[in-house]
């Protein structure tokens, strides 16, 4: 051991494939969930978690050993990988479920990282191989349940930096410095490696940042970039949902609903049915 | 026509498997699938993710500032060097200059997403890509190449200067003329309808050094603007505004004599092969501009309600939608099946100009109906649908007229009939 060797950084970045933002949801005919035939893209919180990770070793230099991005999914996932790989990521992990598989539940993901984590931390050479940064998306936005970081980071007993808008970390020290969106404003904290942070859509704001488009010569170089297949088996896990989905609706149509031409005429309308301002 | 396209289409594809597996695996952008046979709708990994890609660019960066260029006359700068850093001025370009190292087809992708937003922007790209690099990079020395490449993936715009006042389809009576002098050739003339001239450091001109040989006189020289390119006239035209067009004027403009490409006497020769696959890409802008108008106007069919139904599922709107979406897919199957033949190294100079003649015609019926069926919104200029429309003119004008093209198509079936 070199105690005073420089400490380097290997990062693991989630992504999930998920629903075009842009597209317009439907709910299926048998109301067991949404139409699902539509175009997918990366989750953009996860896209920001990608960006975090390329900017750090933008930032950090050759302190940021690794950036691995992992997906679990369809085949089709592994497109969401390469624009990972494509964005900056060295090389992507992709455990393959069927299509016709139910989404894996926060938890079974959380144990799927948890695994890749030990898995490669127990074949690591050194100490400097070993993964010490998640970076993911605070929610998804196809479930919404924002859950899996905070449950990897207590099944891992890590510490955890959730909704962060911006993110230093000194490899020296093994520390981080967060700044998280709560209510009414921002919450900086500092918290030791390792470390699971989940990002916030207000990163963008924030950092005056959006992700970075893929660019066609690293899309050419994406390509190259090496994917290791797995099965749920081959990490041992069982995605068997423990939840039961009993039936999905729309939300009820707007009804009703005019314009008015100016605040007086909106003030007559409230009094009309009611709505007073108490003086 | 349409049918003798598809005809010939499949006569050229269905040729024995294994002359076509092996030109398959000869290629280095072969289909992942192949040799299995596939749809024309069928991309590789990589061409589904920069056609992703240049769509986000294109409705996140080109499209804000589409209506300002147009009424400017103007390519906004933060445009260009957004294509640059996108990868999208050295598609074809190998890596080791500075490129993408993709394909021909990739550059099809990308200038007809740009185009889908607008075909100003679609056309830079397109002659700097199609034409421009694609001239050093198949007739430049490797010391050409590794001299121009590089700059021309990463800061230069390029732009290809053959027509002259004189001299439109009947592209080789150029009067432009290069006079050599020790090391040097001294060139005197003018061009007109110079695309990307105004933006461009790079310029490929086609100049004639012996009159007396004719065409055979024609050839390529390199010049930067610092040499003394005057760039003057700036049209003022109806469409593609935001793209600049130019007059040049060359008083002896000195050209080192290391600034030849392809050799004394070879313009004309790699000015027809250029201009051959760079039909492709004009089909391309064309296809994307028809594209960009339907999806424009048709979502605006079905929210717009008289007679208390949207406007688009009455029968006599629906129908001509429909037809439109039919032309759309036609001009869609001829682009990419002559971007195909051409990655393949089949032949494609009639299929090129199937492709590039039928877009264009595509691109006015479609963009002219889209301005129709959003009625009188559709004919202001705030919705930029009328934009398509004054855009597509040019598409039956430039890299060859409508009759070139129809004349390219004749002769060809006149060889094979007779």
């Amino acid at each position: 051991m070199r105690p005073s060797a420089v400490r380097l950084l290997n990062i693991l970045v989630p992504v999930k494939r998920a629903v075009d933002y842009a597209v317009k949801i439907r709910v299926n005919p048998q109301q067991t969930g949404i139409d699902t035939n539509v175009k997918h893209s990366m989750n953009p919180f996860d896209e920001i978690a990608v960006e975090e990770a390329v900017r750090l070793r933008e930032r950090l230099g050759a302190k940021v050993k690794t950036i691995t991005a992992l997906t679990i999914g369809p085949a089709k996932a592994t497109d969401t990988l390469r624009t990972a790989l494509a964005m900056g990521a060295d090389s992507g992990i992709h455990v393959e479920v069927s299509e016709s598989a139910p989404a894996p539940e926060p938890l079974s993901v959380a144990k799927t990282i948890r695994t890749i984590i030990e898995r490669r931390n127990k074949d690591a050479k050194s100490e400097e191989d070993k993964i010490d940064l998640v970076i993911l998306g605070k929610q998804a936005i196809d479930d919404d349940l924002g859950v899996t970081g905070q449950m990897l980071a207590g099944l891992m007993d890590w510490s955890q930096a959730t909704f962060a808008s911006k993110v230093e970390i000194d490899t020296d020290k093994k520390e981080a410095l967060v700044v998280r969106e709560i209510d009414g404003g921002g919450e900086e904290i500092k918290c030791r490696l390792p470390l699971v942070i989940t990002t916030d859509l207000r990163w963008v704001d924030h950092n005056n940042l959006s992700p970075r488009y893929a660019s066609l010569p690293n899309i050419m170089k994406a390509k190259k970039k090496p994917i290791e297949k797995l099965t749920p088996a081959d990490l041992g896990l069982d995605y068997t949902p423990q939840l039961e989905t009993l039936k999905v609706t729309e939300p009820p149509k707007r009804v009703g609903g005019g314009k008015v031409a100016n605040v007086d005429e909106l003030l007559a309308k409230l009094k009309e049915v009611g709505i007073e301002a108490k003086a | 026509m349409l049918s003798s396209a598809v005809r010939s289409a499949k006569s050229l594809r269905l040729k024995p498997i294994t002359r076509f597996s092996r030109s398959f695996t000869s290629t280095k952008y072969r289909r992942d699938d192949a040799p299995r046979l596939t749809s024309l709708n069928t991309f590789t990994e990589e061409e589904q993710m920069l056609r992703e890609t240049v769509k986000r660019f294109a409705t996140e960066v080109v499209a804000p500032k589409v209506r300002e260029m147009d009424e400017q006359e103007n390519m906004d700068p933060s445009i260009i060097q957004g294509l640059f850093e996108q990868g999208l001025m050295g598609i074809e370009t190998s890596p080791d200059h500075g490129g993408a190292g993709s394909s021909f087809t990739s550059a099809i992708i990308a200038i007809e997403e740009l185009a889908k937003v607008d075909p100003s922007v679609s056309v830079l790209c397109d002659v700097h890509n199609t034409l421009v690099n694609t001239v050093i990079r198949k007739h430049g020395t490797v010391e050409q190449q590794e001299k121009w490449l590089p700059l021309l993936a990463e800061s230069k715009i390029g732009s290809f200067c053959l027509s002259e006042a004189g001299s439109g389809s009947d592209a080789f009576a150029l009067k432009t003329r290069a006079l050599k002098q020790g090391d040097h050739w001294v060139i005197n003339g003018s061009k007109m309808w110079i695309t990307n001239s105004y933006e461009a450091e790079v310029f490929l001109i086609f100049a004639n050094i012996d009159a007396s040989k004719g065409y055979k006189g024609i050839t390529c020289f390199l010049a930067t603007k610092d040499m003394g390119i005057k760039i003057a006239k700036k049209e003022q035209k109806l469409g593609i505004r935001a793209s600049s067009t130019c007059t040049l004027d060359f008083d002896d403009l000195r050209i080192p004599e290391a600034n030849i490409i392809g050799g004394e006497g070879k313009g004309y020769k790699i000015a027809i092969e250029i201009l051959n696959e760079g039909r492709i890409g004009i089909a391309a802008q064309m296809l994307g501009l028809a594209q960009g108008a339907f999806d424009k106007a048709v979502p605006y069919t079905y929210q717009r309600q008289q007679f208390g139904q949207p406007v688009g599922t009455f029968q006599g709107m629906a129908f001509q939608i429909a037809r439109a979406a039919t032309e759309i897919e036609t001009a869609r199957l001829l682009t990419y099946n002559a971007a195909r033949l051409k990655e393949e190294g089949l032949p494609f100079t009639k299929e090129a100009a199937m492709a590039k003649y039928w877009s264009s015609v595509v691109a006015q019926n479609v963009s002219g109906s889209a301005i129709e069926w959003a009625g009188g919104i559709g004919f202001t200029r705030e919705t930029g649908i009328e934009k398509f429309w004054r855009d597509s003119k040019i598409g039956a004008i430039y890299e060859g007229t409508s009759n070139i093209q129809l004349q390219t198509i004749a002769k060809s079936i006149q060889k094979e009939y007779s």
